[in-house]
């Protein structure tokens, strides 16, 4: 299966937000993280699986344990939740010099 | 590739600007917010009505993908060619109230020009919600991906 993950997708569910509300303080294991929600352990995993995917949890093998921790540098995209605000106007202002790169004057 | 606009929004305030330079001459840029057509093309809205003129109104409509139809419309409070907009946008039927936008145009060169606009809005809260529609209509495309594709597995 090769779909296409991006951050968006991840944190569009409310148990994947709490997942990295979770790992967000400290390191944590499958077992704790899944400890803290009334879901299934395996929609746990699925949902870990998806937060590893897109790079926003980076898995670290600590023993015969995998501990689960925050990638910051992945969240700071979430973080910068201004950037469709920005691009939002980068489109149109690029829309905007285009047009009048071609625009004729009728003086 | 980088952006050539600039979103400056601090933390707790009820305001933000938003810079970009231009590749234009200063009269080229001011033209496209000015010519009902040019703006109807870059905005991507119908213009109803845009009175260029110190207590002139102006008012879009916009359809979006769904086919359902967005209002907007405000007064036009200052207006000096080539240097200065003045003037109050808010979407119809939204709770967000008007927001009171400070256009400035400058050039730079004979060939490039900058624009700073300067939005205040009624409150941070209102500041920050409407900065976060397009993150939210991004995320809201990523469920429907997911959904074409989950429907095609």
């Amino acid at each position: 299966m090769n779909l296409r993950r991006d951050v968006f997708q991840a944190i569009a569910d409310p148990t994947r937000r709490g997942i990295l509300m979770l790992v967000a303080s400290q390191s944590l294991t499958a077992g704790a993280i899944a400890a803290n929600f009334d879901t299934a352990r395996p929609t746990v995993s699925k949902h870990l699986q998806i937060l590893t995917e897109c790079e926003l949890l980076k898995q670290e093998q600590n023993g015969r344990q995998v501990y689960y921790h925050l990638n910051p540098e992945k969240l700071k995209t979430i973080a910068e939740f201004i950037e469709p605000f920005r691009k939002m106007w980068d489109d149109r202002f690029n829309k905007l010099e285009a047009i009048m790169k071609n625009y004729k004057p009728e003086e | 590739m980088e952006l050539k606009t600039q979103i400056h929004a601090e933390d707790g305030k009820q305001e933000l600007f938003i810079t970009r330079e231009f590749d234009l001459p200063l009269n080229l840029l001011f033209r496209a917010y000015i010519e009902p057509e040019i703006v109807a093309q870059w905005m991507g809205t119908k213009v109803i009505k845009l009175e260029n003129k110190q207590h002139g109104s102006w008012q879009f409509e916009t359809t979006d993908p769904m086919g359902n139809k967005h209002g907007f419309h405000g007064t036009i409070h200052e207006f000096s060619i080539n240097q200065r907009i003045t003037r109050t946008f808010e979407m119809t039927n939204a709770n967000f109230g008007p927001q009171l936008e400070f256009l400035e145009f400058e050039q730079l060169t004979l060939q490039t020009s900058k624009l700073t606009m300067h939005l205040v809005y009624r409150s941070v809260e209102i500041r920050d919600q409407l900065l976060q529609l397009p993150f939210k209509q991004g995320i809201n495309m990523a469920h429907n991906r997911l959904q074409e594709i989950v429907k095609n597995l």
